[in-house]
């Protein structure tokens, strides 16, 4: 007799059971007493123009944890390719992933076709992956690059739509680089006007919105050349304190000692990065 | 036997259609940021208060000073939601004028932390959305500090950070002015020039890492001579 496969009809539609499983996970906890870890937001202001010769993107350096600045100086601008760069607002982690995973993806894409990636490559399979998340993947991104076809800029929301414009910000002080956008932007602009516009419009982002701080990032992407300039502007310095808040040896209290003689095997140097 | 897989189920998902009217409530507080310090020191008091004033994600000003001062010995600082903080400094000024013309004497420091406790406490079931500090010298000539919660409960102290950085303050006030949790070090009494310098660099540390505090730090120094204010700049991010 022959084995009978038992085969499941194809379901239509999109799979959400990741999401009952969410809310079950999300129940239990809130049954035991704790809650899920809260997805860590960036809260930022990231923009990108397009000038004469290429593509120019800005980001802050702030991350916040609530109302609480966990990382004064995180790098928000991502790679994509050698000439694709993507700024990323919303939940930190989402960002980070995403662009890495369609970096890798290009990266192969890029292999097989034998030609340089393009813009809209990237922005086609950054789009379909966070429509397939229904928006879940919270990554608002500004795509930017230089291809064959010239310099592209791209806005990508969170639920999956797409625009491509001369000029875009995102984050929770869009609004505010934005004005300085509308204010000051024109076509074919030279590349030291267009780093001053991007470095104005990220700098009201960071003194008018809470959300943003610190210093300024920025990338130029031209034909051939890429500049990664981090930071472009340390906009706001650490504070001076003027006292000495050092303390002795001693100062904490030991309560117990116990010793382990450990026997040295092997001794090897490992150097780290710190750049 | 063939079985059959029941189609999955799409699970909870949020509609997107219109499902009826929808209760929107008012809150009648919003919450405006700052945080403020104050310090008692044998024969002076300080209190200290960022200027910004602040709404969800915006700046609402980058000059409004949260310590208002009540007499000549006795500051007050008030953060949490603006409308509420002034309105309870007027409240506590006109209560101030109607006890010097009744007693025909100025209110003592304790005697202002005890009726600021009552006023707090008679709005019990929709409480003044404030956290009060007020720093003074009081009848000895000693500073004096007085910690509020929102409805009226207060105790005398050394040093008290309230607002929204408060947690991030206190501990380190705790350590370097209490000298908590240190083995082995000499208990100095606390100079007033030891007592601004730390104030301002615990703000400075503040301004790192709270959002809602930055701009500017107002320092308002308590001592027989009068009240003297100094302003230092902070971050603007």
């Amino acid at each position: 007799m022959a084995t009978l496969v038992i085969s499941q009809s194809p379901v239509g539609g999109f799979s959400f059971e990741n999401c009952k499983r969410n809310a079950v996970l999300e129940g239990e906890a809130n049954k035991v007493g704790c809650s899920l870890p809260a997805a860590r937001k960036t809260g930022t202001t990231i923009c990108g123009v397009v000038f004469k010769d290429g593509v120019i993107l800005g980001a802050d350096t702030r991350a916040t944890e609530g109302m609480i600045v966990a990382d004064k100086n995180c790098s928000k601008i991502h790679y994509i390719s050698p000439n694709i760069y993507c700024c990323g607002a919303g939940t930190a982690a989402d960002t980070e992933m995403t662009t890495q995973i369609i970096s890798s993806n290009l990266e192969l894409h890029a292999l097989s076709t034998g030609r340089l990636p393009r813009v809209a490559t990237a922005n086609r399979m950054l789009k379909q992956m966070l429509f397939r998340y229904q928006g879940y993947i919270g990554a608002a991104l500004v795509l930017g690059g230089m291809d064959c076809n010239g310099p592209h800029l791209y806005s990508i929301y969170p639920h999956g739509s797409t625009d491509k414009l001369p000029y875009v910000t995102m984050g929770s002080g869009s609004l505010a680089a934005m004005a300085v956008f509308e204010d000051r932007y024109k076509p074919d602009m030279e590349e030291e006007e267009a780093k001053r516009l991007v470095r104005d419009a990220i700098a009201a982002g960071i003194f008018n919105d809470l959300g943003s701080g610190s210093n300024i990032d920025l990338c130029v992407i031209t034909k051939g050349k890429l500049d990664y300039i981090r930071p472009h502007d340390e906009a706001n310095k650490k504070g001076v304190r003027t006292g000495d808040y050092k303390y002795k040896r001693g100062t904490t209290g030991v309560l117990s000692k116990t010793t382990l003689n450990l026997e040295v095997v092997e001794e090897t140097v490992q150097t780290m990065d710190t750049s | 036997m063939i079985s059959s897989h029941t189609l999955a189920d799409p699970g909870k998902m949020r509609d997107y259609h219109y499902t009826g009217p929808v209760e929107h409530r008012f809150s009648p507080y919003s919450f405006n940021g700052g945080t403020v310090l104050a310090v008692a020191g044998e024969d002076f008091a300080i209190v200290a208060s960022d200027t910004r004033l602040s709404e969800g994600y915006s700046i609402h000003s980058r000059d409004s000073p949260k310590c208002y001062k009540l007499t000549d010995t006795t500051v007050i600082g008030c953060s949490g939601f603006h409308g509420d903080c002034l309105t309870l400094t007027k409240i506590i000024d006109a209560r101030l004028k109607m006890y010097k013309h009744s007693n025909n004497k100025t209110m003592t420091s304790g005697a202002i932390a005890a009726m600021l406790s009552t006023i707090l406490y008679g709005r019990r079931f929709f409480p003044y959305y404030v956290y009060n500090i007020i720093g003074g010298l009081d009848e000895h000539g000693k500073g004096a500090v007085y910690s509020f919660d929102p409805v009226g409960s207060y105790q005398r102290d050394t040093y008290k950070a309230g607002g929204s950085a408060s947690a991030m303050l206190q501990p380190l006030l705790d350590n370097q002015i209490g000298f908590k949790n240190m083995e082995g070090v000499q208990h100095v009494p606390l100079t007033q020039d030891k007592a601004v310098q730390l104030v301002k660099d615990v703000f400075i540390s503040a301004a790192e890492r709270d959002v809602y505090t930055g701009d500017a730090l107002r320092v308002c120094i308590i001592t027989k001579e009068g009240i003297s204010e100094q302003t230092i700049p902070l971050r603007k991010d």
